[in-house]
C-alpha cells in the first residue's frame, strides 16, 4: 500500500510560484527557518482570527463531529462483519442446538481451537446470516459515513471563509501601512525586500491558513479519536500500535534533519545559479564580445551539477521517510493481523474487531505523517508570518497636527529659516539654511551627481521631516498644515518616471482626481504630448505595461510633465537632467518645461546653462550638503566652488563652441 | 510539449526510467498480494482455528513488507536520479542556447522570462517527473490489477466498480473542469495584485507629490476583493474533494459488505475473500484518486514545458557562417557600404543608406537623437543584429562571412548601462583578457580617471564588485566598464554613450588620456554632450536613420543646421 497523497506536492502551494526559488517543491522543501519568535508570531497570527472566533468555535466543533463519525464507522463495519461471520459459522453447525451444546460437540470431536473462538461468538447454530441485523448495521454505518462527509465538508467550507477574509484583512492592514510609512523606510529598505513580504510572505501565509491549520486540526482530532477507538476495541493490539508512532516519529525526525539540510543546500543553490544565469543573460553582449561564453558555460555546469546532487540527496533523503513509514506501517499490519487472528482462534477477540482495527491502525499512520509535514509548511508559514508582522510593527511617520489650518489659494511663496536637517544622526548635512523665495521665482539647485540634490526636493514635500527650523507656505509653517495639503501645493516632475500599468489617459489623469478627458487632452497638449498620442493606435486609450516599455524615456517624461500641468500646482519642483533622451524630444521638454514655469514658483534640479544663469537664487550642493547659495554674479564673485564647477562644466564647451 | 521535451531528455536515464518502472510493477504486485495473504490468513487460519497457519502466513507478509521497503528506496533512488538528472539536462541545454541567442532573440524573449524558464519551470518538469515516476506509474497498474484480483475474488461482487467507479471519475472531472479555470483566473488576480504593490512601493514618491494615496488603496481593494472572492470559491470546490470522495469509498465498503454477505450466506465466497475484496476496492478508489491529483500538475508542467520547448526551439538568428573568411590583418577598419537596417515588422527602417569608413587612430563621434539610430549603428558591428541591405565590413571581410569569436575578438565594447559582472575589480577587469598583468590593470584604471578610486577601496584590485556592480556609484561603473575594455586591447572600440555620468571634469581628463592610449586603434564614441564629442576627428550626424552631417565640429557648426541645434540646445544660444 505505498499510496498516500503526496505531502508537499499538493499540500505545498498551488499558487506560489512569483520568486525566482518560490513555490514548495515538496512540504519538507521550504528552507529551515530559525524558530526564535514562532511562539509569538503563532499568537499574533491567531489573534488575527480573533475576529472570526465564534465560526471557528463552530469549526471546531463540526471537525471534531465529523472525526467522531469517521473514527465510529470502522467499528460499526467491524460489527457488521461479526454479524456475517457468526452467520457463517452458526450456518454450518447443526440447527436447534444452543451455542453451548455446540461448543462441547465440538470439543468432543478434538476441536478445541474452534470451540475456543466459538464461546467468543454470538452465534445460533443452524441460523445463517441474520440480515435483518445486518441490514440496521449497515443502515447505521452509512448514516454514520455520510454525516462525517457533510460535516467534514461543512468545516472546510467555512474554514474557507475564515481563511480568505482573514487572509483579506492582512492583505488591506498591509498596503494600508505602506501609505502610513515614512519615505525613510523606503529609501532604507531595498525595494525587492518590501515587496517580498506583501507579496511572497502573504501568498505563504494564505496557503498556511488555508490548508495547514485545517488538516492539522483535523489530523490531530484523528490520531486521538481513532487512539480511543484503538484502545477500546484491544488495549494489547493498541499498544503495539502505539509503538509505531514513536518509531515512526523517530524515522522522520531522523531522515528530515538531514534532508532538511540538503533541501537548503537545494535552494542555496537554486539562488546561487539564478544569479549566474540572470547575470549572463544581463550582460549577455559582454559575455559574448569578450569571449566568456565557454568560460560562463563552464561555470554554469559546475553550478548545476552541484545543484543536481545537492537536489539528489534531498529528493533521496525525502522520499526514504515515506518508504521507510510504509514499512513501518506495514509490519503493524502484519503484527495485528497475526496477533488478532491468533486471539480470534483463540475465542478472545471477534473477527469484526480485528477488521475494525486493522482499518484503525490505517487511520493512524495517515495523519501522523500528515503532522510531520505540515509542521514544515506550518513553521515556514510562520516564518512568513513573521517577516509580515515584522512590517506591520515598523515605525509610521508621525501623524498631521490637527491644527485646522487650512491654505487657500497659495500664492508660491516659500520661506526656509534656519532649517537643519540630517539623515542619520551623526552626519549633518543641512545646517542654518535660509531661503526667500517669491512668488514666480525660480530657484536652480545644481552640483555634481550624486550630490544629493534630491534632499531639497525631500524637505519641500515634506516627504522626510526637517529637524528643527520652519519652512513656510505663504508663511504659513508646512508642520501645521496636513502633508496632503503641502503637497497638493506642489507639482514635480522627476527624472525617474513613474507610470503605472493603465492607460495613457489615466496615467495623465493621474495629476488631479476627477479630471475629465478634455482637461487630459488639454494638459497633452500643454506638454506635447498629444502629437505622439495621436500616432498611437489606441491613442489616449494605449494600455502602457508596467516598464511602459513602448515609450521612450523622452516620452514618459513628456508625459509626467503633463500630469503636472493637469495638477496645475502653484509651486513646482522639476529636474532637468535629460540624459539619454535624444535632442529634439529634449527641446519639446524643454519648451513644454518652459511652458509650465510660466507664473509658478520653481524650484528646478539645473542642467542647462541658461536655467542656472537665469535662476533668482542658486543652490548649490556637495556630498549631499547645501555649500553656496546666492545668484549666478555673487557666486562667481566668490571665487568658490561653484565657482569651479561652473568652470569645469561649461566654459570649456562654450569657449570651444564659440 | 511535455511528452516531446520528456521523450528527448530522458533517453540518457532509459535504464533508470526501466528499472524503476520494473520495480513500481513488482511493487504494485506485491502490495495487491498483500490482502490475498490476508485472506489466506482468515479463512485457512483464523476460520480454521491454525495458529501455526496463522504464524507462517503472517512471516510471509513480513517478508514481502520488508522486500517492498528495500524495493520503495532502490526505485526512490533510481527516479532521483532521473529526474534530477532531466533537469539539470534541460537547465544546461537551456543555458547553452541561450548563450548563442543574438540580441534578437534576447529581446524578444527577455532575461526576466530567460531566468523564470531556466528555473521555476524546469523544476515544474522535475516535479512531475518525480512524481509520476513514483506514484503516477503505479497507480495504473495498482487500478488494473485491483480489478483483476478484484474479479478473481469474485465476479458479481465486482460489478459494484462498473457503478463506483464512473462516479468517482465523473465528480473528480466536473470538479476539475470548474476549479481549473477559476484557478488560472485565481493566478492573474495574484499577479494583478502584486503588480499594484510593487507600483505601489516603486511609485511611492509620485503617489504622495499627487495625494493620491486614498486612490491607490482603491485600487488594492478592488483587485484585494476581486482575488478574495475568486480564491474563495476554488477552495470551497477544493474542499468538496476528499470529503466526497472519502465518502464514496465509505459507501462503496458498505455496499460491498451487504451484498457480499449474501454471497457468503449462499456459500458462494469464504469470508476471507470479503475482506480482501473490500481492501481491493480501497486500493483501486485511491489509486484513481491518486491518478487525478497527479493529473492537476500536468497542465502547469505542460505550460512549462511549452515555455522551455519555446527557448530550445528558438534559432538563433545570428551564427558563424558555414565557411568563416579570416581576415588577414587585424587593424581595426570598419567600413559600412550603404548600410539599410530595419527590424522585422519596423515599417521605417531604423537606418538608412549609411557609407563611411573608420581608420585606426581616428575618433570618431555619433550624435543624434534617441531613435535616431546610434547604438543600432554601434550593434551592428559586432554583428548584434544583420543589415537589412548593405554591409558592414571589419578589417575588409564582411561582418557575416567573418568566424563571431574571430569578430568579437576584435572590438572592445562599453554598452550604454555600465553592467559589471560579481567577482572582484580584477577578475572584472580580465573579463576580454585573462592573462593581464596587474600592473596592465593599473594602467587602464589610470587611463579611465578609476585608479584613485580603487585604490581606494578595501583591498584594491581584489575589492569585491556586485552582480551589476551595484555597490559602486554610476559614474564608477563606467569607467570600470571603460577599464575593461582597454585591458582587452581590442582593433575596436565602441562607447555607445558611456560618459554620461561622469563629471565635465573627469569627462575632459578620461577623453584626453584616451586618445593617447587609443592612438593605433579605431574609436567610435556615441554621445549625447556635444561637450564629450566636439574634439572628435569626425562627427557623424544622425537623423531618422540618415546621415544629415559628417565633417569636426567647426565644419559642421557652419554646414549643418541639425548640429547647430544640438548644439543651441545643449550650450545655450550663445554657444551657437
Amino acid at each position: 500500500m505505498s499510496i498516500r497523497p503526496p505531502m508537499g506536492g499538493l499540500a505545498g502551494r498551488p499558487m506560489g510560484g512569483r520568486g525566482p526559488v518560490g513555490g514548495g517543491w515538496m512540504g519538507m522543501g521550504q528552507p529551515a527557518q530559525s524558530s526564535t519568535n514562532l511562539g509569538k508570531t503563532l499568537r499574533q497570527l491567531l489573534g488575527r482570527l480573533r475576529p472570526e472566533w465564534h465560526l471557528i468555535t463552530f469549526v471546531v466543533l463540526l471537525g471534531s463531529a465529523s472525526v467522531a463519525f469517521s473514527v465510529i464507522g470502522p467499528k460499526i463495519i467491524g460489527n457488521a462483519t461479526n454479524v456475517i461471520f457468526d452467520g457463517i459459522i452458526g450456518k454450518n453447525l447443526p440447527a436447534g442446538m444452543t451455542k453451548a451444546q455446540a461448543i462441547a460437540l465440538l470439543r468432543a470431536h478434538g476441536q478445541d481451537q474452534i470451540a475456543q473462538m466459538l464461546s467468543g461468538m454470538n452465534v445460533t447454530p443452524g441460523k445463517g446470516i441474520d440480515f435483518a441485523q445486518l441490514g440496521v448495521i449497515l443502515l447505521l454505518a452509512a448514516l454514520v459515513y455520510v454525516l462525517a462527509a457533510v460535516l467534514s465538508w461543512a468545516q472546510g467550507y467555512i474554514m474557507a471563509g475564515v481563511a480568505q477574509r482573514t487572509v483579506y484583512g492582512m492583505r488591506r492592514d498591509v498596503e494600508a501601512k505602506l501609505a502610513r510609512l515614512p519615505l525613510k523606510y523606503f529609501d532604507s529598505h531595498p525595494h525587492g525586500d518590501i515587496l517580498s513580504r506583501v507579496t511572497n510572505d502573504i501568498d505563504n501565509v494564505t496557503t498556511t491558513l488555508q490548508q495547514g491549520l485545517s488538516q492539522l486540526l483535523i489530523a490531530v482530532l484523528t490520531v486521538v479519536g481513532v487512539l480511543g477507538m484503538m484502545f477500546s476495541i484491544s488495549p494489547l493490539l493498541a499498544a503495539i500500535s502505539l509503538i509505531t508512532v514513536p518509531l515512526s516519529i523517530g524515522v522522520t525526525i531522523l531522515v528530515a534533519r538531514r534532508s532538511q539540510g540538503q533541501f537548503a543546500a537545494q535552494w542555496r543553490w537554486t539562488g546561487t545559479l539564478n544569479g549566474h544565469v540572470e547575470e549572463m543573460h544581463t550582460g549577455h553582449a559582454l559575455v559574448q564580445v569578450y569571449g566568456r561564453r565557454r568560460k560562463s558555460l563552464e561555470e554554469f555546469v559546475r553550478q548545476n551539477q552541484t545543484l543536481y546532487e545537492a537536489s539528489f540527496r534531498a529528493q533521496f533523503l525525502s522520499g526514504i521517510i515515506q518508504p521507510a513509514l510504509q514499512f513501518l506501517a506495514n509490519l503493524n499490519y502484519v503484527a495485528i493481523a497475526v496477533l488478532g487472528g491468533y486471539r480470534v482462534a483463540s475465542g478472545t477477540m471477534s473477527l469484526g474487531d480485528v477488521q475494525a482495527f486493522i482499518q484503525y491502525s490505517r487511520q493512524f499512520t495517515m495523519p501522523i505523517t500528515q503532522i510531520a509535514s505540515q509542521m514544515n509548511l506550518l513553521q515556514s508559514g510562520l516564518a512568513s508570518a513573521e517577516r509580515v508582522f515584522e512590517f506591520l510593527a515598523a515605525e509610521e511617520e508621525a501623524p498631521d497636527r490637527a491644527t485646522g489650518l487650512e491654505l487657500t489659494a497659495p500664492s508660491g511663496r516659500v520661506t526656509l529659516e534656519q532649517v537643519q536637517f540630517r539623515y542619520e544622526p551623526d552626519k549633518p548635512l543641512i545646517a542654518d539654511f535660509n531661503l526667500e523665495v517669491r512668488p514666480g521665482q525660480t530657484i536652480a539647485i545644481v552640483g555634481p551627481t550624486g550630490a544629493g540634490k534630491t534632499t531639497i526636493v525631500n524637505l519641500l514635500m515634506r516627504f522626510y521631516d526637517i529637524d528643527s527650523g520652519r519652512i513656510c507656505l505663504d508663511s504659513v509653517d508646512t508642520h501645521d498644515l496636513s502633508r496632503d495639503q503641502v503637497r497638493r501645493v506642489f507639482g514635480m516632475v522627476l527624472q525617474d518616471t513613474w507610470l503605472f500599468a493603465g492607460t495613457i489617459r489615466d496615467n495623465i489623469a493621474y495629476g488631479r482626481e476627477g479630471a475629465t478627458d478634455d482637461d487630459v487632452v488639454a494638459a497633452a497638449r500643454a506638454a506635447y504630448v498629444d502629437p505622439f498620442v495621436r500616432t498611437l493606435p489606441d491613442g489616449y486609450g494605449t494600455v502602457l505595461d508596467e516598464d511602459a516599455s513602448g515609450l521612450s524615456s523622452g516620452q514618459r517624461q513628456l508625459l509626467t510633465i503633463a500630469r503636472a500641468f493637469l495638477a496645475d500646482p502653484s509651486i513646482l519642483i522639476l529636474d532637468e537632467a535629460t540624459s539619454s533622451v535624444d535632442t529634439r524630444t529634449e527641446v519639446l521638454i524643454q519648451a513644454a518645461m518652459a511652458r509650465l514655469r510660466q507664473g509658478r514658483t520653481s524650484f528646478v534640479i539645473a542642467h542647462r546653462l541658461s536655467t542656472i544663469r537665469n535662476a533668482d537664487s542658486i543652490v548649490v550642493m556637495d556630498a549631499g550638503r547645501i555649500v553656496e547659495q546666492g545668484s549666478h554674479a555673487e557666486l562667481l564673485v566668490r571665487h568658490g566652488f561653484y565657482y569651479e564647477l561652473y568652470n569645469s562644466q561649461f566654459t570649456e564647451a562654450f569657449a570651444a563652441a564659440s | 510539449m511535455l511528452i516531446k521535451l520528456l521523450r528527448t531528455y530522458l533517453r540518457p536515464y532509459t535504464r533508470q526510467v526501466a528499472l524503476v518502472l520494473g520495480l513500481t510493477v513488482i511493487q504494485a504486485v506485491a502490495n495487491l498480494y498483500l490482502p490475498n495473504l490476508n485472506a489466506d490468513l482468515i479463512n485457512n487460519g483464523v476460520v480454521k482455528g491454525d495458529i501455526p497457519y496463522i504464524w507462517r502466513t503472517g512471516e510471509i507478509m513480513l517478508g514481502i513488507t520488508l522486500v517492498l521497503g528495500v524495493i520503495a528506496i532502490v526505485a526512490v533512488y533510481w527516479s532521483s536520479i532521473a529526474s534530477m538528472g532531466v533537469g539539470r539536462d534541460i537547465r544546461a541545454a537551456i543555458f547553452e542556447r541561450v548563450q548563442n541567442f543574438s540580441a534578437r532573440e534576447m529581446n524578444r524573449l527577455g532575461t526576466p522570462s530567460l531566468i523564470t524558464r531556466n528555473t521555476n519551470d524546469v523544476q515544474q518538469i522535475q516535479l512531475v517527473l518525480q512524481v509520476a515516476l513514483t506514484i503516477l506509474a503505479s497507480a495504473p497498474i495498482m487500478a488494473v490489477g485491483g480489478v483483476i484480483m478484484a474479479l478473481r475474488e469474485d465476479v458479481k461482487l465486482s460489478a459494484l466498480l462498473i457503478l463506483i467507479v464512473p462516479l468517482m471519475a465523473v465528480i473528480l472531472g466536473v470538479m476539475l473542469a470548474k476549479a481549473v479555470p477559476l484557478f488560472r483566473s485565481m493566478q492573474v488576480k495574484i499577479d494583478r495584485i502584486n503588480q499594484v504593490l510593487r507600483e505601489q512601493i516603486t511609485g511611492i514618491r509620485v503617489i504622495r507629490a499627487f495625494v493620491r494615496t486614498s486612490y491607490e488603496q482603491q485600487r488594492f481593494e478592488t483587485a484585494n476583493a476581486d482575488l478574495t472572492s475568486t480564491a474563495l470559491r476554488v477552495n470551497r470546490i477544493f474542499v468538496l474533494a476528499m470529503p466526497a470522495l472519502m465518502g464514496i469509498m465509505n459507501l462503496s465498503t458498505v455496499a460491498v459488505l451487504w451484498f457480499g454477505g449474501q454471497l457468503v450466506d449462499s456459500g458462494q465466497m469464504p469470508i476471507g475473500n470479503l475482506t480482501a475484496f473490500l481492501m481491493y476496492i480501497m486500493q483501486i478508489l485511491v489509486a484513481v484518486m491518486m491518478a487525478v491529483a497527479m493529473v492537476i500538475l500536468i497542465p502547469r508542467a505542460e505550460a512549462s514545458a511549452t515555455r522551455i520547448e519555446e527557448v530550445m526551439s528558438t534559432a538563433p538568428s545570428i551564427a558563424d557562417p558555414e565557411q568563416p573568411l579570416d581576415p588577414s590583418s587585424a587593424t581595426g577598419v570598419v567600413e559600412f557600404r550603404g548600410v539599410s537596417f530595419g527590424y522585422p515588422g519596423g515599417e521605417h527602417p531604423v537606418l538608412n543608406d549609411l557609407s563611411f569608413v573608420l581608420r585606426p587612430g581616428e575618433t570618431t563621434a555619433v550624435i543624434g537623437g534617441t531613435g535616431s539610430g546610434k547604438t543600432t549603428l554601434l550593434n551592428l558591428v559586432p554583428r548584434f543584429f544583420d543589415v537589412t541591405t548593405g554591409e558592414v565590413l571589419v578589417d575588409t571581410v564582411d561582418v557575416r562571412r567573418q568566424a563571431l569569436e574571430r569578430l568579437w575578438g576584435t572590438i572592445g565594447l562599453v554598452p550604454q548601462r555600465a553592467y559589471l559582472f560579481s567577482g572582484t575589480v580584477a577578475e572584472n577587469l580580465r573579463f576580454g583578457r585573462e592573462d593581464a598583468t596587474d600592473a596592465e590593470l593599473w594602467h587602464a584604471l589610470e587611463v579611465a580617471q578609476a585608479r584613485d578610486f580603487v585604490a581606494d577601496m578595501p583591498g584594491q584590485l581584489d575589492a569585491p564588485i556586485d552582480q551589476g556592480g551595484t555597490n559602486v556609484s554610476g559614474g564608477q561603473r563606467q569607467r570600470l566598464a571603460i577599464a575593461r575594455a582597454l585591458v582587452k586591447r581590442p582593433a575596436v572600440y565602441l562607447f555607445d554613450d558611456c560618459f554620461s555620468a561622469l563629471d565635465a571634469g573627469t569627462d575632459a581628463r578620461l577623453r584626453a588620456a584616451l586618445e593617447l592610449e587609443t592612438r593605433n586603434a579605431t574609436v567610435v564614441i556615441v554621445a549625447q554632450r556635444v561637450s564629450t564629442i566636439m574634439h572628435a576627428d569626425r562627427i557623424i550626424v544622425l537623423d531618422a536613420g540618415r546621415i544629415v552631417g559628417l565633417g569636426t565640429h567647426a565644419e559642421l557648426m557652419s554646414a549643418c543646421a541639425s548640429y547647430r541645434e544640438i548644439v543651441k540646445s545643449q550650450l545655450g544660444e550663445e554657444a551657437a
